[in-house]
Order: structure tokens, then C-alpha cells, then sequence
């Protein structure tokens, strides 16, 4: 359960960059979540409903975007989008060691007034 | 900043806002005049949400810090080892024994992570090894600031290894960069050989993997041939390590990696002399 530190560390950026901005209210928050992050984003929207109380980001949304795996195939030059959690290239079927994609954990965007 | 990947540098400027604050529908009933101007009067009924791009690590300070450490450690020619696992597949154990395998080779300093207790500690004081003990509370993995914080207890002149054992739990130390060398994970045959399968992130983010408790392997009915299929599909280009700690099956292959891992540190690192 460490959802509620990562919202946490979020919501602390959003709020001083909010505030940086000048902002009076914050409507939506956007997260970009790799798949391969080891974040449950239901526990995020989670803990982001009881952080959010009482801040100026209260009852703004919280969007999360999925970032799917991406691998670089040294075989094929290529980079692919893994339909599992394993780099296994759909064309050749070698196992690719380079994750280039997938474990971000990003605040991505604000919308505010 | 990249935009595309979100590889925010930390030097970057945190944000910048985009010029939408006229691209929104007007609700009301008023038509606009004839007259060609900048509109660019303020709308007080019906203010425009701005949109504001950050593409920023949420983990951006612990990340930071990391990099401070690694830069302290490299310095310093210490190798340093991230060991996590789930709660007892032994890395007390494996680390007690690697510093009586070791047996003077590699000068050893303990970092340990743990929720309440200093049972692990006392155990690790055992060995010639200075023990720092990190007591997390409700925390469920150790973050950057806690090394660099634990570090300050170490006397560190001479060290060449530092062992960091995390808090035992296979899922949230996985997102926290402490600033080692190596991400150590351990895998023992009594968990199961799917257990990398179901755990795919602390996985795929393992620099060399041990299979521990080996000499349980037949009572346990231990796959091997699985076992090492789902690590290598994980990991590809991670070591495995299978051992025992208890009966000193495998120890010696993997303290003479662990030789060979801190006399690359020494030969990269302008800085050491």
C-alpha cells in the first residue's frame, strides 16, 4: 500500500505547481501510470479522494493514463508494445531486455482556473 | 523537458501553460461586434480552465536523491547491493553468511529495513560487519533520504560493499531507486517457481537474482527448469544465483561475483584512486 505516499508526493507537486500557476481551484489532475510501475491506480483514485479534502483541488478529477510496456528488439531493430508484462517480441519471439517504456509514475497535466 | 516520453530533467523548467485560454465555447447569449479586435478582455462570468503540462516524476525528489547517493557511493569504490524479497525467503541469513563467505575479501557495512524491531540487526552484529538499523514505522519500503540519513552512522572508511536490506515486501520497494549498484532479488524454493510471474515489476528490475534455501529444493518440490524460465523471461540479462545459505551450497560463485561487481566500480570510477 504504498498508493497513498505516491498520491501524496502528486498531489504535493500539483498543489505547489497549481499555486506557482495561480490558480484558484484545480479540476483535473492527470497521472500517467506504467503498467510495470507496481501502482494499483484504483488505490490511487482511492487515497486521492481522502487527500484531496479540504485543498484546492477538491472534487477535481483524477485522470490516469495507462502506459503500456514498450521493448526494444535487438534482433529486429524495432520497438514493440508487449501485450504482457514480458518483453517477448510478437515478431521474432526473442525476450528483449530493454524496457523503454511502462514504469513511469509522471504527473502529467493540470487543468485549473 | 521530452513531452513525449515525459523524461523530465531536473534542471528543466517544472511547466510551462499552454495558450488555450480562448478555445472554449462561450455559454452565453451576447454576439460579438463587428469590429476585428485581439479579444483579449477578461471573461469574469465564465473563467477558462488553463491547462498546465508538467511531465514530472512523481517520485522526482526520491530520484534525485538517489542519484546523490550513487554519486557518493561511486566515489567512495563501494558496490552497493538493494536486497529485497518477500518476508522470510532469507535475506538476513544470505547476508550474515556473504559476510562470513566473503571472510575479509570485501569490507562490509549493513543498512536494514525493517517495519518494528532491531531482531534482524542484532543478528547481522554477529558478523565483523557495522549494522545500521532503519526502523520504517508504517513504511513498507526504504527511500533514498533514509540511505543517505543511515549513512551518516556508517564509519565507511575501508568499506568496499554496502549491503541495504529492504523492508521484506515484493511490491513497493520495486518503485524506490536508493541508489545502488545492483537490485538483488531473492527468490526461495518454498515460495513457488510462478512467484517472479506474479510479481512482475520487483522482477524485471533485478540486476541478479538468487534462488535461495536450495538445499530445501527436493523436499520443497522445487522446479528448477521453471523457476528459471520465469526469471529469464523477467529479467533476461540478470545472473542467477542458486544457493544455500545455510549449508553453503552456490555461496562462493556468488561472493566471487560480488569481487568482480566491486573491481568494476574501482576500474570506472576516475575518482578512486
Amino acid at each position: 500500500m504504498h498508493e497513498l505516499s505516491i498520491m501524496q508526493s502528486a498531489l504535493e507537486q500539483a498543489l505547489e505547481q497549481a499555486r506557482l500557476a495561480g490558480a484558484r481551484r484545480v479540476h483535473e489532475i492527470r497521472l500517467r501510470v506504467g503498467v510495470l510501475s507496481g501502482v494499483v491506480p484504483e488505490a490511487l483514485q482511492m487515497a486521492f479522494e481522502t487527500l484531496t479534502t479540504g485543498t484546492v483541488a477538491e472534487k477535481a478529477s483524477l485522470a490516469i493514463e495507462n502506459v503500456p510496456a514498450r521493448f526494444w528488439c535487438r534482433n529486429c531493430y524495432a520497438e514493440f508494445t508487449a501485450e504482457t508484462l514480458f518483453g517477448e517480441c510478437p515478431t521474432c519471439h526473442a525476450i528483449s531486455p530493454e524496457l523503454r517504456a511502462g514504469r513511469e509514475l509522471e504527473l502529467a497535466s493540470l487543468e485549473i482556473t | 523537458m521530452c513531452t513525449e516520453c515525459g523524461c523530465g530533467l531536473p534542471g528543466d523548467k517544472p511547466f510551462r501553460i499552454l495558450g488555450r485560454a480562448h478555445d472554449h465555447d462561450h455559454g452565453h447569449g451576447h454576439h460579438h461586434h463587428s469590429h476585428d479586435h485581439a479579444h483579449d478582455h477578461p471573461h469574469i462570468h465564465d473563467e477558462p480552465k488553463r491547462h498546465v503540462d508538467i511531465h514530472r516524476s512523481i517520485l522526482d525528489k526520491n530520484n534525485r536523491q538517489a542519484e546523490r547517493n550513487r554519486g557518493f557511493f561511486h566515489a567512495r569504490g563501494l558496490l552497493v547491493l538493494n536486497i529485497l524479497s518477500s518476508p522470510g525467503a532469507g535475506k538476513t541469513t544470505l547476508i550474515r553468511e556473504t559476510i562470513r563467505a566473503l571472510n575479509n575479501r570485501l569490507k562490509t557495512a549493513v543498512i536494514v529495513g525493517d517495519l518494528e524491531t532491531d531482531n534482524d540487526a542484532r543478528q547481522l552484529r554477529e558478523t565483523s560487519a557495522e549494522v545500521v538499523q532503519i526502523t520504517t514505522g508504517t513504511v513498507c519500503h526504504l527511500e533514498a533520504e533514509m540511505i543517505a540519513r543511515a549513512i551518516k552512522q556508517l564509519h565507511l572508511n575501508s568499506v568496499q560493499l554496502l549491503i541495504i536490506e529492504n523492508v521484506g515486501n515484493l511490491v513497493c520497494p520495486a518503485s524506490y531507486d536508493l541508489g545502488e549498484d545492483l537490485r538483488v532479488v531473492l527468490l526461495s524454493v518454498t515460495e513457488g517457481e510462478d512467484k517472479p510471474l506474479k510479481y512482475p515489476p520487483v522482477f524485471q528490475s533485478a540486476a541478479a537474482t538468487i534462488v535461495s534455501k536450495i538445499d530445501l529444493a527436493q523436499v520443497c518440490e522445487y522446479n528448477r527448469e521453471a523457476a528459471r524460465a520465469n526469471l529469464t523471461r523477467l529479467a533476461p540479462t540478470a545472473p542467477i544465483f542458486e544457493l544455500s545459505a545455510k549449508t553453503g551450497q552456490g555461496m562462493e560463485e556468488w561472493c566471487a561475483f560480488l569481487i568482480a561487481e566491486q573491481n568494476k566500480i574501482c576500474a570506472r570510477d576516475p575518482l578512486v584512486g
